[in-house]
């Protein structure tokens, strides 16, 4: 098993708070479902949207990131997969993927000593 | 959660409280998509809200100012945390339950929007949801509430429930605006559905709530709670099987819910003290009258005929007469209820109300006259308000054939 990182990009920002209790449900579900079949290594967290941005050799400091709605990261999950492939089509699950927002899947890079 | 927070930003801050409350469910939701909902929902966003209230205080502190009842209190970091926690309690939540009751009830507000605004603020209503039980459009009732929101931050602070004589002097329209709501959920001229339980529900909450304040424990507030109870133990029965309304007169009794009409039947006691005979004592115990027949046929309709000649004298109004007109007929037979419904004063004020020809039409059927009673049915239709109300007197003019 490999370990893969999945990072939630784009944010629903004209939903209802009806709409908004039907999209958690769904990715509760879908959690459920990998975690279920033993794939949730860390279901990691959801991200503020701002924050501070550091750059540099002078270490300059700014707020953001100041990217739009849709690429900014919003949340990040460490799934255990056979390989990429594997990991691809359990993203296709994502809730986030009906509103509009993207699922980059990101192999972690370790080094068995 | 709204009244918690408006408890400690100040009845002026009523938006920023909203906001609030908009910003910890939408955190909440966030976290409980990778995390999972909680236990106890409720518990969690209430200790969400409580910290997002302290971090809003302290952030604002020089910029705003805060609830000035409490005002030092909220100064102080030794003393900010404590107090927030205390408006946050289990008991100090019914006070401010009860104080933002107290300050939607403002008599300088139409009684319609003391109760958008009840539902709004208190029962955690959206807007549409508000403008669906009012029958009202989206547009006209959020600007009601708009309004009346203003109205409620202009006046500083909120109702101060300690004060006797002014908790007394409010309570009266507290009262109206509970009753109001549970009948507009019981009677409602909804457009999809003739009955919604949940309004009936947040008027009994909120009636609850009030009975356990030792000032609005009084005989008219037992009253308002039996009559709640006891029609809302007949709501099994007023829509059938098919979603249809139903006549009292057809409703299978044994469904009725009998723990409430106990519950009832125990509040009705309860007010029966002291000097005053409101309305809702007469209404609560024409409701004990019908709650109590366990066959129709054993209604006693001479004392529901004199309970409604007691209304009458406390509450003149045209729909109580014809309410009093069915129950003669019941007592006297059709042609005197006819006879009473056609002498009523006000009549004119009837003439877009389906169950006036409704009832003129059940008592000439019951008379033997069909096509009389056919054509009231007809114009009874063309008045109907929702599709229940439609589908039922359909089956009334059917039953004329």
């Amino acid at each position: 098993m490999s370990e893969f990182t999945y990072l939630f990009r784009g944010r629903e920002t004209t939903a209802s708070p009806e709409q908004m209790q039907k999209t958690m449900e769904k990715w509760v579900a879908w959690f459920k479902e990998l975690g279920a079949k033993g794939h949730i290594k860390d279901p990691g967290h959801p991200l503020e949207h701002t924050g501070k941005v550091v750059k540099g050799k002078q270490k300059i400091v700014n707020d953001g990131p100041y990217a739009e709605a849709k690429d900014v990261v919003g949340g990040y999950t460490v799934i255990e997969a056979t390989d990429i492939l594997q990991a691809v089509e359990l993203s296709k699950g994502c809730p986030i993927l009906e509103v509009g927002g993207s699922v980059e899947v990101r192999p972690i890079q370790k080094f068995n000593l | 959660m709204v009244t918690a927070l408006t408890r400690v930003f100040g009845v002026h801050n009523i938006a920023l409280a909203e906001d609030a409350v908009q910003d910890t469910f939408c955190r909440a939701l966030e976290v409980w998509k990778f995390r999972g909902v909680p236990e106890n929902p409720s518990a969690w966003l209430m200790a969400t809200a409580k910290n997002r209230a302290i971090d809003i205080l302290r952030r604002e502190r020089t910029a705003r100012t805060f609830a000035p009842e409490l005002g030092r209190l909220l100064e102080s970091e030794w003393t900010l945390t404590t107090v927030v926690e205390e408006c946050f309690g289990a008991n100090e939540m019914k006070d401010d339950l009860l104080r933002m009751m107290f300050s939607c009830c403002n008599p300088r507000l139409p009684e319609e929007a003391q109760v958008a605004l009840i539902l709004n603020i208190l029962c955690g209503f959206s807007v549409s949801e508000v403008s669906g039980a009012f029958v009202s459009t989206r547009a006209a009732i959020e600007k009601r509430i708009v309004r009346a929101k203003k109205l409620l931050a202009a006046s500083k602070t909120l109702f101060d429930v300690a004060s006797v004589a002014e908790f007394s002097a409010r309570l009266p329209s507290v009262h109206r605006a509970l009753y109001l709501l549970f009948t507009e959920g019981y009677h409602g001229a909804s457009a999809e559905k003739a009955v919604r339980v949940e309004l009936c529900r947040e008027a009994m909450r909120l009636t609850a709530v009030l009975l356990e304040h030792p000032l609005g424990r009084t005989p008219v507030t037992y009253a308002l709670a039996a009559l709640t109870s006891l029609h809302a133990a007949r709501l099994p029965t007023r829509v059938d099987a098919f979603g249809d309304l139903s006549a009292l007169v057809d409703q299978d009794r044994s469904q009725w819910d009998q723990g409430l009409v106990a519950e009832g039947l125990k509040f009705l006691e309860l007010s029966a003290t002291g000097a005053e005979l409101s309305e809702y004592h007469i209404d609560a115990a024409i409701a004990s009258m019908h709650a109590r027949a366990l066959r129709l046929e054993d209604t006693d309709w001479g004392a529901i005929v004199s309970l409604y000649d007691t209304l009458m004298t406390i509450r003149p109004s045209p729909i109580i007469a014809l309410n009093r007109a069915i129950a003669v007929a019941q007592h006297e037979g059709p042609d005197r209820g006819l006879m009473e419904i056609h002498s009523i004063a006000d009549s004119t004020r009837l003439a877009t109300y389906p169950f006036y020809f409704a009832a003129c039409g059940e008592l000439e059927l019951r008379r033997g006259r069909r096509e009389a009673a056919r054509e009231h049915f007809r114009a009874a239709l063309a008045l109907a308000r929702n599709e229940m109300e439609r589908r039922f007197l359909d089956r009334r003019l059917n039953a004329c054939t």
